[in-house]
């Protein structure tokens, strides 16, 4: 009740100048539009900036498998061949944090077609769903591979944009047939275009095909793989390099019966280089690391206290940006939002003093008919919030709409935040507070004989 | 007269002064704007306090009105002690037992009528509804005969007018003391003397006790008792019965 008359009062008394009511609050009615507008479209262009570094692979997780070591010595990442197409997928089924799971095999041999050939700098034999993990789906012509021709190791790929230029020129790839090594593959898709890596090194020079084809059929003979540490170990099992001509001489001698009872070589039959995995989001990767090392460890029947046989890498650097983005982002807003509040603020300030000064016959009237020194103080100090709300409010509605208008026209993504607009009203109305409390704390100071005399 | 004098004689003091000082300060000289100034109001009486500016007067209606604390002496108002009163407390003395009309009507500029009348009462510790406070504003305003001007606006009205609502605002708390500054010295000679008539009429049918602070002879010749002031003293404390007030007689018949 007593809240009530208290706020219609202070309304009262700034209808009595409805103009300069409205010029007083201007400053916070820019302020709060302002920092509603940049927060809508910041929030909307961060959003669009994370999707845009997530696709980059911030949520991608790299598993390779462990590190051989001999005497001290180790071999380096990849040495020892423990991960199986197997683990991909129960990766996949079992870590609820992991959204996506393909395993990679690969190779990088000669690939021709008609009188031109090219090396791509990468050729990856794996699934489907490595497509989704990069964010690639959107192919630039004909289709992906599928589940089907995994299973059946059937002789399709996909090119980049690089490899399809480099063979084709601007001839159409899709139905073509190229040769890797003998093996013909036939063109379903030509991959969307990507451009370079963070490193410089050409995304779009790339080759996709099942990795069961990649694996049996191309690196299974050992004549290939030779350059290949992490694959040569592979073609000692590959019984479909039989298959295919051009068994040549074997790198190292072969070993005999006993030997290799003595000393049993690691060795499984599907063995694959690396699984790419993508977690659910950027704040789920420590928690997709930790599930797969529990379910690696798990598969590989792995003894507590012994190492881990694979290891896990991110993309921290990426993470990195993404996070530092965000808060840059976030600050920055919030220091012209400080800025134009503060603006605001001393603009009301200013008003009210002088309001203060002009109605000082009014402050001496309302003190002789009874208004306590905190009656005159909260009079004023009221005036002041309400001017801030109202202005936040106005503001809230023009930033809101202003925001709406930037996305309509100029389809910057836009994204409404209920916290910019709480944090606006509160904003607002401190400061009301903190600027409306010196005139106020003046006015209340006033002796009423001197205030009733003032002319 | 008569009356006046039995009410005195019941002891039913509205206003006591013992020996009021009022001293400023200026430089190193000590001014004295009241000496000594004693003072019995009744309930219910008619004064005017008379004297030439600097005599005092506007110093005593200050003190009267508790807006201002006497340096040393004490003043009593229905009962109580307010001369060691905090700002406070007098601030809700006056909202309850002091209305004020003063020269320039000190009117809200854009605001009706109605709720220039119904202000002080937001002051009231005891809180009225909102539409109880209208009610009440417009009792008085009827009673002061601006019923068919609730909602004009100050720049609306005439001078006359403007004193009216003023003086509705002043009586709106029902206060037992109504004090008036000079309340006739922006109108005309026609509309000041409507106003003096208003005073007689609430002071007679209200028993609202007033005291009228003026310089005018004529203006303090409406009065039942007339105080004069000069140098911060009371040189003279008539009844109306023996003021030179050349209006004398006809006020005479209006009056009592």
């Amino acid at each position: 009740m007593k809240v009530y008359r208290t706020v219609r009062t202070a309304l009262k008394s700034l209808m009595r100048n409805p103009l300069r009511a409205m010029l007083t609050t201007l400053g916070i009615v820019i302020g709060v539009g302002a920092v509603i507008a940049m927060m809508e479209i910041g929030v909307g262009s961060s959003t669009a900036i994370k999707n845009t570094i997530a696709s980059m692979g911030a949520n991608v997780l790299l598993v390779f498998p462990g590190t051989a070591a001999s005497a001290g010595v180790s071999f380096g990442a990849g040495t020892v061949v423990t991960l199986t197409a197997e683990d991909a997928e129960a990766i996949l089924r079992e870590c609820p944090s992991v959204r996506n799971a393909a395993p990679v095999v690969r190779a990088r041999t000669q690939v021709i077609y008609g009188n031109k050939n090219w090396v791509p700098s990468v050729m990856y034999g794996t699934t489907p769903a490595f497509l989704d993990i990069r964010d690639w789906t959107e192919l630039a012509e004909g289709e992906p591979f599928t589940e089907r021709d995994v299973m059946a190791a059937n002789k399709v790929c996909l090119l980049g944009q690089t490899v399809a230029r480099e063979l084709f020129g601007d001839e159409s790839p899709v139905g073509k047939e190229v040769r890797v090594k003998n093996v013909s593959f036939r063109v379903v898709g030509v991959l969307g275009p990507k451009g370079a890596n963070m490193m410089g090194m050409d995304q779009d020079d790339i080759l996709l095909a099942p990795w069961t084809t990649i694996k049996y059929r191309v690196t299974g003979s050992p004549l290939q793989t030779v350059t290949q540490g992490s694959s040569s170990s592979s073609s000692t099992t590959s019984s479909s390099s039989s298959l295919y001509p051009g068994s040549g001489a074997k790198l190292y001698p072969e070993r005999s019966e006993a030997q290799a009872a003595s000393q049993p070589m690691p060795v499984r039959f599907n063995n694959i280089d690396q699984i790419l995995l993508a977690a659910r989001s950027a704040e789920e990767i420590p928690l997709a690391i930790e599930e797969v090392t529990l379910l690696l460890r798990e598969r590989h029947r792995i003894r507590p206290g012994e190492p881990d046989d694979f290891n896990i890498r991110d993309m921290t650097e990426l993470t990195r940006t993404l996070s530092s983005t965000t808060t840059l982002m976030t600050n920055m807003l919030l220091w012209v939002a400080m800025i134009s509040l503060v603006v605001g603020g001393v603009g009301i300030m200013n008003i009210m003093l002088v309001s203060v000064t002009e109605r000082t016959r009014e402050i001496g009237l309302r003190m002789a008919v009874g208004a306590r020194a905190r009656d005159v103080l909260q009079q004023f100090l009221t005036e002041a919030v309400v001017l801030c709300l109202v202005g936040g409010m106005v503001g809230i509605a023009l930033g809101h709409g202003g925001s709406k208008l930037v996305s309509v026209t100029m389809g910057w993504p836009v994204e409404s935040s209920p916290e910019a607009v709480a944090a606006a009203v509160g904003v607002s109305a401190a400061v009301g507070m903190i600027f409306g409390f010196y005139p106020a704390w003046k006015a209340s100071k006033m002796d009423p004989i001197e205030a009733l005399r003032y002319e | 007269m008569m009356e006046a004098g039995a009410r005195k004689a019941h002891k039913d003091e509205l206003i006591k002064l013992v020996s009021v000082w009022k001293t400023y300060r200026m430089g190193e000289i000590d001014v004295h704007a009241l000496r000594d100034v004693s003072l019995e109001v009744a309930r219910g009486e008619f004064i005017a306090i008379m004297g030439a500016s600097g005599s005092g007067k506007t110093t005593l209606m200050n003190i009267l009105g508790c807006l201002d604390r006497p340096s040393s002496g004490s003043y009593w108002l229905d009962g109580e002690e307010v001369s060691r009163m905090s700002a406070d407390k007098r601030a809700m003395i006056r909202n309850r037992k002091i209305g004020f009309v003063f020269q320039n009507f000190n009117l809200l500029p854009r605001t009706s009528a109605l709720e220039n009348v119904a202000m002080p009462l937001s002051y009231t510790a005891s809180h009225l509804t909102e539409k109880e406070a209208r009610r009440r504003a417009k009792e008085v305003l009827e009673r002061v005969g601006l019923g068919d001007r609730l909602h004009h606006e100050p720049s609306q009205l005439s001078g006359g007018q403007q004193q009216r609502v003023a003086i509705a605002r002043a009586l709106v708390n029902k206060p037992p003391l109504l004090l008036a500054d000079e309340p006739t010295g922006n109108l005309d000679s026609k509309t000041g003397e409507e106003v003096l008539e208003l005073f007689q009429e609430l002071n007679r049918e209200e028993g609202v006790t007033v005291v009228l602070v003026t310089h005018d002879p004529h203006v303090a010749s409406h009065a039942e008792r007339i105080i004069y002031i000069h140098d911060g003293q009371i040189v003279e404390d008539l009844p109306r019965l023996h003021s030179r007030s050349p209006s004398l007689k006809e006020v005479s018949h209006e009056g009592v």
